[in-house]
């Protein structure tokens, strides 16, 4: 529901850093999504194929390197992916849990010519 | 062929807006609370309670986020001392309020003349973690009927709460919610967070709340 302002900035960011490269067209835009993130890829892609029109960005590849979770627990620093939506401590069962990756969304590159 | 390094964050666009949000709001010496929490759990009741309880101490103006409708504003315009409402039905953002939202809505707000100020978020636990508006701190609503997993479900949103508030108290002998279960996974995802149970509605334990809004406003007022 959100990604059409998400992939605004998507389309602003990439052409900007095309323009600074002096570039012509843009082929490719890597982005890193996280598991836990609220955005989905599918809806980016919906969006941009509409956002992109008649820009440099146009039929450029958008590439998703999803982030999978990953918790560390607070108690002994063990580092896990969850297995299932109870977050608990595959070592020592505790249940105070921080993030540690899966919340990420940001443009990591783009390939331009 | 040229490959290009950004790493750059999607959603900064979103936070350098809402850091001159804050930005703003400190200059005016208003401290803004975020509240967040799925529809109907009671975020106009909890600022309802608010106002009447807080007005002799304190001028507070409201931002009302909804997709429509002014129903909110209504409710709340006699006892605050601004309110804008804003209707993201036709914005990009329909399910959660964002910080250019805030900063036009800020434009329609006596800065000087208000010490809180309270944005009710759009009903919906997802959305709205993802996007500060530049408020100082977050507040969650969850009410008993909703069911006690709603940390488990959604987390994201309960590890950013400065304060959790277990709504509707007075229902506790008609529903099954495990309040110990619900109290454990609320401390585990975020060990900071202040949990109040209260009822909007009978005005159980509300003092504990009003008591810390006037405390992080008092304080917030000696840090700037």
């Amino acid at each position: 529901m959100h990604e059409l302002g998400v992939t605004e900035n998507i389309v602003n960011i990439a052409l900007t850093k095309a323009g600074e490269a002096q570039a012509n067209k843009v082929i490719r835009i890597n982005l890193v999504v996280g598991e836990l993130s609220g955005f989905v890829p599918d809806c980016i892609q919906f969006y941009f194929d509409s956002l992109s029109k008649d820009t440099i960005t146009q039929g450029a590849i958008l590439h998703f390197e999803l982030v999978p979770t990953q918790l560390c627990c607070r108690n002994c620093s063990t580092i896990f992916q969850p297995k299932d939506t109870l977050w608990s401590c595959p070592k020592c069962q505790g249940q105070s849990i921080e993030i540690f990756k899966g919340r990420e969304l940001y443009i990591e590159s783009m390939e331009v010519e | 062929m040229k490959r290009i390094e950004i790493i750059q964050n999607v959603l900064e666009a979103n936070e350098t807006v809402a850091s001159r949000n804050q930005q703003l709001l400190d200059k005016h010496r208003v401290f803004a609370i975020n509240i967040m929490s799925a529809p109907g759990a009671g975020k106009t009741s909890l600022i309802l309670q608010t106002l009447t309880r807080l007005k002799g101490n304190l001028n507070t103006a409201i931002i009302e986020g909804d997709v429509a409708s002014i129903v909110d504003a209504e409710k709340v315009q006699s006892k605050a001392t601004a309110v804008v409402q804003i209707n993201t039905g036709n914005m990009p953002e329909s399910c959660s309020l964002i910080a250019a939202m805030i900063e036009s809505a800020l434009k329609d707000l006596p800065l000087d003349d208000i010490d809180l100020l309270l944005i009710e978020n759009v009903g919906n636990l997802i959305c709205p973690s993802e996007f500060t508006l530049g408020e100082h701190r977050r507040v969650v609503i969850s009410s008993l009927p909703e069911g006690d997993d709603k940390p488990t479900k959604y987390p994201l949103i309960f590890v950013d709460a400065d304060v959790v508030i277990i709504n509707k108290m007075d229902l506790f002998p008609h529903v099954d919610f495990d309040i110990t279960a619900f109290h454990r996974s609320v401390k585990g995802l975020n060990p900071k967070a202040n949990v109040f149970e209260v009822s909007c509605k009978t005005g159980e334990g509300m003092e504990k709340w009003y008591s810390w809004v006037l405390e992080q406003v008092k304080t917030n007022a000696t840090r700037l």
